[in-house]
């Protein structure tokens, strides 16, 4: 569904993202780690169109990328949320989602019906009706799935949705997105929360320095000791990597 | 045409630029440490005019003298609306402090029409018809003193912001909210003080140009739109900006009077802020952002 | 943050329509015809800025320019190549929607926001200012005469009261235009777009395109009502029709009454027409009714920013939980 091809990008003297490069497949979940500052951002933005791209390709469902509009991107199926919420801040958790809901269709009835659904799907059925600069940090985290998904994308992005819940809002979440996997939605997210990656993920790929390091199923990933020194820094042990 | 005649015009324009630069001054630092925009500049300036005005009627008192009592007073003025109105609403969205601003722009502009009426005052001392010569050119001499006055006050201006504790801690806030705070500025005590500062400017500039200009409560229009071209020109909270900006617009206005007439010619600045804002809205010595 | 107003029923809005038709009949004098007339013209210019500023969140204080855009283009039609006077009205949209196309695509594309966006406009309008006040096709600084000759067919009225009617369609329109934002794909889009510009492109939206669409029907109201005004005063001038106290007004109803809901303006337009007629008669001061409207402004984006109409929405129903 996604492949990303040495991805370069540059800010001046600085190479934020260096020959990036990794494989989506449908109806998976991947998910991308690494320590602070390791370009993990930068490379959604770039990904999602948000950030020039100075080197290498972007391939999303075999078509380049590269370079198209922001808007023109999501339209075609790949949407991402961000790591700063960013809510439509008076209009309501309704009206919010339906935002995302009009991407898939062009009436107001429909489009609130399915805002409604959706809502329900997150678990934020009982709030439509409240404004959206209200909300707590989980429900807005919540609210922006919401909204993303209304799109009805084929690739969604998540940017650390889970940072800053407490662990029971975590797992509710982790079931949301299990479930929005299986309605056939694949899942690329950036997260430092271990917990949820080793839960959710078939795949990871680790991001350091703005290269991507290591690569693959969970269990290995977490073992690898060059990971470990990612995190933990020179001359660290093996063991378990922890958070961030 | 006659070189004389584009010198002439080169020279006016900068002398009246000077003036510009220091209208501009205050803006962009209102602008650089209270990152707010300051719609009310031009109707406080008009209020500072009718001042001057009032003073020389009623007081008899030279305009570039009552200069001692119009830029403390305009201080406190600035100090004051900050205090009262400006301050509560510094925070929050861009565009809400605009309209504050624009809302007492409104209120200045209708007092002043209230109480002064709508006829246009000019004022003339002594020396309004005297003339400099340099070589075959005249200028005349309240243009002169008020360029040389204004040029002036910026350095000084520019020496209290680089030298001075206050003006030290001055740049430490347009630099570093945040920071500043932590190491136990007053912050909202600088942000007071710099409207102060930016009101005072034009209490300052009032009365240098009441002798060369004319004011009306429909004045204000006119010197916001050039203090924002100066302003953005320059780029927003750069005081070299600022210099260059004010002369390149002082310019900019005399030869468009000289080349497109007294009509038409008035288009330079608006021409030039519409396209810095397209092409290069950090102006030119600006930070991108 | 408070949310948007909830939407009126359609027995209220038909309400409202009777209220406004029958008040020329109650109030038949020619100062309240006239008052009515300043009403509602004031609130299809404010609606005008509404839906770009309220709705859209482009706010801009040059809104006048697609004000004399329309104003001259019906006005030289008319007074220099005799064409009939109702044509301005399809005219004036067409010029003022242009303008808007204009200054929207150089400033959208130039990716000017909030204030700078507001600024430009302003500069816009003072440039078409200059540009009304030096040319020969304009009359220059003199303005534009429209001979007086009052007959429908010539778009002067020959009784106000015919003024007053074609002001209210136009409102009519206007509002009707506001609540079809309301309920549309289009206007949700707006409202996002208003709301968090990045958010919104994120999700799909053309965001430029949606601007440049809003602007493009704000310009068009607006050279309506340059339209209308000339008809009704049979006068122009640069100042007038370009100058900064119309763009204020515009602003200044739609703000006051409510940015972004669909009464906003009309309830703005109603209290600055009351307040500047009963100014006029009560003292001769000029420029109080303007001291006091500024001062609303002020005052509502302090404590009101949702404008009069949330004041009036707390006050005449419980607050739902």
């Amino acid at each position: 569904m996604l492949a990303v091809n040495n991805l370069t990008k540059r800010f001046g003297g600085l190479t934020a993202v260096d020959h990036a490069s990794l494989i989506v497949p449908e109806g998976k979940i991947i998910a991308l780690i690494g320590p602070n500052g390791a370009g993990k951002t930068t490379l959604f933005a770039c990904i999602a169109g948000f950030l020039s791209i100075d080197e290498g390709d972007v391939q999303f469902l075999t078509t380049s990328v590269k370079g198209r509009p922001v808007h023109e991107i999501a339209r075609l199926g790949m949407v991402r949320t961000f790591q700063i919420t960013q809510p439509f801040s008076r209009l309501t958790v309704h009206e919010n989602i339906a935002v995302g809901a009009f991407q898939r269709y062009r009436h107001r009835k429909e489009a609130f019906a399915y805002a409604h659904e959706i809502a329900q799907q997150v678990g934020m059925g009982s709030i439509l009706e409240l404004p959206a600069a209200g909300l707590t940090v989980a429900m807005r985290k919540r609210l922006e799935l919401a909204r993303t998904l209304a799109t009805a994308p084929k690739l969604l992005l998540l940017d650390e949705v889970m940072a800053g819940l407490n662990p029971t809002e975590i797992s509710e979440i982790v079931d949301v997105i299990k479930d929005i996997r299986a309605q056939g939605v694949t899942i690329l997210l950036i997260e430092h929360v271990m917990q949820a990656v080793m839960g959710l993920s078939e795949y990871l790929y680790v991001l350091s320095y703005g290269k991507i390091i290591a690569e693959g199923p969970p269990a290995d990933v977490v073992r690898n000791p060059i990971v470990v020194e990612a995190y933990l820094g020179h001359g660290a042990t093996g063991g378990d990597s922890g958070h961030a | 045409m006659d070189s004389t005649i584009l010198i002439s015009a080169a020279l006016n324009g900068l002398l009246v630029g000077g003036i510009y630069t220091l209208v501009a001054s205050g803006l962009t630092l209102i602008y650089g440490v209270l990152h707010i925009i300051n719609f009310a500049h031009g109707s406080l300036l008009m209020m500072g005019m009718f001042g001057v005005y009032y003073l020389l009627i009623k007081l008899r008192l030279d305009p570039y003298i009552s200069m001692l009592i119009m830029v403390p007073a305009m201080y406190a003025i600035g100090y004051v609306l900050y205090k009262g109105l400006i301050g509560r609403f510094s925070s929050g969205k861009d565009e809400n402090i605009l309209l504050i601003t624009l809302g007492l722009s409104i209120v200045l502009e209708n007092l002043a029409l209230m109480f002064f009426k709508g006829d246009t005052r000019t004022i003339t001392v002594g020396y309004s018809d005297t003339m400099v010569e340099l070589g075959p050119l005249l200028f005349s001499l309240p243009k002169v003193i008020s360029f040389f006055i204004a040029m002036l006050l910026c350095a000084l201006l520019g020496l209290y912001i680089k030298k001075s504790n206050t003006g030290k801690a001055i740049r430490a806030v347009a630099k570093e909210r945040m920071g500043a705070r932590l190491v136990g500025i007053d912050v909202d005590r600088i942000f007071a003080i710099s409207y102060g500062i930016g009101v005072a400017t034009l209490g300052a500039a009032a009365c240098l140009l009441m002798p060369i200009f004319y004011v009306s409560p429909y004045t204000g229009h006119v010197f916001v739109l050039v203090a924002f071209t100066v302003v953005v020109l320059g780029g927003m909270g750069s005081f070299l900006g600022a210099v260059v900006g004010g002369l390149i617009v002082g310019l900019t206005e005399s030869f468009g009077g000289l080349f497109l007439g007294e009509s038409l010619g008035q288009i330079g600045i608006s021409l030039i802020f519409i396209l810095i804002l397209l092409f290069r809205p950090q102006g030119l010595f600006g930070a991108r952002g | 943050m408070r949310r948007t107003p909830e939407p009126i029923a359609w027995t209220g809005h038909v309400l409202i329509l009777a209220v406004a038709c029958i008040f020329p009949f109650v109030f038949p004098s020619p100062f309240m015809v006239n008052f009515g007339v300043l009403a509602l013209f004031y609130a299809f210019i404010g609606q005008s800025w509404n839906i770009a500023g309220g709705f859209a969140g482009q706010l801009s204080f040059g809104h006048v320019v697609f004000f004399g855009a329309g104003a001259y283009a019906s006005t030289i039609l008319q007074v220099r190549f005799g064409v009939n006077p109702w044509i301005g009205l399809p005219v004036s949209a067409v010029a003022g929607g242009l303008v808007g196309w204009l200054i929207g695509y150089l400033s959208f594309r130039a990716g000017l926001r909030g204030s700078y966006f507001a600024l430009i406009t302003l500069a816009f309008a003072e440039m078409l200012r200059i540009i009304a006040n030096s040319v020969e096709i304009t009359g220059g600084g003199l303005g534009l005469l429209i001979p007086a000759k009052p007959s429908v067919a010539n778009f002067q009225f020959p009784e106000r009261v015919g003024f007053y009617f074609l002001i209210l369609v136009l409102v009519t329109v206007s509002i009707a235009i506001a609540i079809w934002l309301k309920h549309s794909r289009f206007g949700a889009q707006l409202a996002a777009i208003r709301e968090n510009e990045d958010a919104a492109r994120a999700l799909g939206i053309n965001v430029f395109s949606e601007k440049l669409k809003i602007l493009i029907l704000s310009g068009a109201l607006g050279g309506i009502g340059g339209c209308f005004f000339s008809q009704y005063f049979l006068y122009i001038d640069p100042i007038i029709v370009f100058g900064v106290d119309k763009s204020v007004e515009m602003l200044l109803v739609s703000m006051i009454g409510g940015a972004g809901t669909v009464y906003g303006p009309l309830i703005g337009a109603v209290l600055l027409a009351a307040i500047s007629d009963t100014a006029r008669v009560v003292t001769n001061i000029q420029g109080l009714s303007l001291v006091i409207y500024g001062g609303l402004l002020i005052l509502i984006i302090a404590f009101l920013p949702n404008g009069l109409i949330d004041l009036i929405q707390r006050l005449t129903k419980r607050r739902p939980k």
